[in-house]
């Protein structure tokens, strides 16, 4: 196959990528190794988007911009995080007039405040729906663009060069097992990011880190590995189904709520107010878990107790009923609360034009490291994905209609793999080891416990081709490695960082240093990982 | 607590077969953490379509538990057999996953 953009990754950025790029005048193809729109983070994004409307109270993207690099502690690059601030309202816009449905009030689209925001300045879409409004969006948008073509199921395991500019990739499309190359003039990876690596994490299946290990791979450089988020207050029990873990963030923005230790205090000085960044309160967290202040299951209590029903209902609705369901009454007992990983502020490297460092590749969305610094500010993920996606849609197109089509040669066949492990145990294994000791609070024996288990994988690590109509041995196998890379890089990374910033928190090296205040970037050599 | 899942595998143009599994399982557990739990304690061949795992966002996890249509994440386990199979009425893959995606968005659609 062949065309002129390829993006791959069909969540918001790669949607709105495939759009801009397609008004742009070129021919695209969109693949996912999920289906359309479904996979991925943004479906499961629970609220809000941070934009600088000034709807209800007087902001500009200058504020923003501000609070976005406070909340970065010192490590975003900032031409990226202006382009974010800057853009911002437009998408947002364009969501808005394509039907998305931001919540209103008055006639005004509605924004509240969330923690590290300087005023209120988030959007969102009741009740608990703005993910899958902002996918179901650029869903329909695309029905309207029969000349983008959409293949899912579709697992790119390799981009391709040519005197080392990216000229496509090779996929397998997992349904049928069949593999194929797509010669395309530019490509953008829009992939996600990394969560799944960790135990605890709000995740899809897809999030694995397979853009960064694609890029690395095709010699691209990656920054700011180390920084991986943990939303703090992760649902940790009762056990709930049909609910995303991260869905008392709108609780506490509509309705305040208290974290209180085992001894029913509130300890983070917040009054009832969703006020703590992320950093700090899963900092915050964890300590009192350490401390023997932890609630039962390890975590801590969230209470909305002093909520009446009437102002849970007015301001959740339906989401009530399926609390319900799952025996929940959050006028009668609290939750218990936990941080788990939800966002990766590293990520490829790009200049503000969405170009990575090797030609004719591109990047968008969470795929993208430095807009967010050490720490993201709440609410500038979806933002990222629509305003970077746009971007590099635009800047593929430009440089595809003035580039010469490529001639793609075949993929060299995969050795094949011996299967010795159970991958799916395997991939269980490394999470329950970067939770451990690459998660929120890290030292040096613990990482390094963790590298040592991390490169002897490396040796079960080759998945060869798979067998098959959906090979789902093939698949894990293929994700470890991908995992595995990725995660080398994360601890290689924070093994070096000796200080702590943001969601890098070293025990061992507990004070942020003035002479790290600088990105650490990641290479692939034929020797393997190199940080500098 | 268990659970013993009659697990449907086959592929498109053969005969299937069904597999039983016991697994272990704590209250307010789901069909699909059970099936997670097959591939990775005794089988990672055992083909199923996921991807929210728990959010039921995706909508990817439709199969049939005791012959009726469900979302695997949101079907709790429960403490007797509940036999699992393919979405009868769209084409097999394998095992318990079918073809759902729109017609135009699959890899043998002609473009348009």
């Amino acid at each position: 196959m062949e065309t002129d953009v390829l993006v791959i990754g069909a969540g918001a950025a790669g949607m709105y990528a495939a759009l801009a790029a397609s008004r742009a005048g070129a021919r695209v193809i969109l693949a996912d190794r999920s289906l359309i729109g479904r996979g991925g983070a943004t479906v499961m994004a629970q609220m809000t988007v941070a934009v600088a409307l000034g709807e209800e109270t007087p902001d500009d993207a200058g504020h923003h911009l501000a609070d976005t690099l406070k909340a970065g502690r010192g490590l975003c690059d900032e031409p990226l995080s202006r382009l974010l601030c800057e853009e911002a309202p437009e998408c947002i816009r364009e969501l808005d007039g394509w039907g998305v449905g931001w919540a209103r009030n008055n006639g005004h689209i509605s924004q509240v405040q969330a923690p590290g925001h300087d005023r209120p300045r988030c959007v969102y879409v009741d009740f608990v729906n703005t993910g899958p409004a902002v996918s179901k969006t650029l869903r329909t948008q695309l029905n309207r663009t029969p000349e983008i073509r959409r293949i899912g199921d579709l697992l790119v395991t390799e981009l391709a060069l040519s005197q080392g500019a990216c000229i496509g990739a090779h996929a397998v499309h997992v349904t049928s097992g069949q593999t194929l190359g797509i010669a395309a003039k530019a490509t953008i990876v829009a992939t996600g990011g990394l969560t799944r690596l960790y135990g605890r994490n709000s995740a899809s299946i897809n999030m694995g880190g397979d853009g960064y290990a694609l890029a690395l791979a095709a010699g691209a450089e990656l920054i700011d590995m180390e920084f991986v988020q943990f939303f703090p207050i992760g649902h940790l029990a009762p056990r709930l189904v049909g609910m995303d873990p991260i869905m008392w963030d709108p609780f506490r923005y509509k309705l305040g709520g208290r974290l209180l230790n085992a001894a029913g205090r509130e300890f983070l000085q917040e009054e009832g107010r969703y006020a703590t960044a992320r950093d700090h309160a899963t900092y915050a967290i964890l300590t009192e878990v350490a401390e023997g202040r932890g609630s039962p299951h390890g975590g801590v209590w969230l209470s909305f107790q002093h909520c009446r029903e009437a102002e849970l209902r007015a301001a959740f609705g339906p989401i009530i009923d399926r609390l319900a369901a799952n025996g929940i009454d959050l006028t009668r007992q609290a939750i218990e609360v936990a941080p788990m990983a939800h966002y990766h502020m590293g990520g490829i490297r790009v200049d503000a034009d969405m170009r990575t460092t090797v030609a004719q590749l591109f990047a968008a969305g969470e795929a993208v490291g430095g807009a967010n610094g050490a720490n993201r500010l709440s609410g500038n993920a979806i933002t990222e994905a629509l305003v970077f996606g746009r971007r590099a849609g635009l800047r593929a197109a430009a440089l595809a209609l003035a580039t010469k089509a490529p001639t793609l040669s075949a993929a060299p066949h995969p050795p094949e793999a011996k299967r010795d492990i159970n991958p799916a145990a395997e991939i269980v294994r490394l999470q329950a080891l970067m939770n451990e000791h690459v998660g929120p609070l890290r030292q040096k024996t613990g990482l390094e416990r963790a590298l040592e288990h991390i490169v002897q994988l490396a040796a079960h690590c080759n998945p060869g081709a798979p067998r098959g109509a959906l090979d789902a041995e093939w698949i894990d196998l293929h994700d470890l490695a991908s995992m595995r890379l990725v995660a080398e890089c994360i601890t290689r990374a924070a093994l070096a960082r000796t200080e702590s910033r943001g969601a890098h928190q070293r025990a061992d090296f507990p004070q942020a240093s003035d002479a790290w205040q600088r990105h650490q970037a990641v290479r692939l050599a034929p020797d393997g990982v190199h940080v500098r | 607590m268990f659970a013993k899942l009659k697990v449907w595998r086959g592929v498109p143009g053969a005969a299937g077969r069904y597999e039983h599994h016991e697994v272990p399982f704590e209250q307010g557990q789901t069909v699909l953490d059970g099936l997670r739990w097959i591939r990775v304690h005794k089988d990672p061949s055992l083909a199923i379509r996921f991807s929210c795992i728990n959010a039921n966002a995706c909508k990817e996890c439709m199969i049939q538990v005791d012959g009726k249509t469900v979302y695997a994440c949101t079907t709790r386990l429960a403490e007797r057999e509940m036999t699992l199979e393919p979405l009868p009425n769209k084409s097999l893959i394998k095992d318990l996953v079918t073809e759902i995606a729109p017609p135009d968005e699959r890899l043998e659609s002609p473009p348009r």
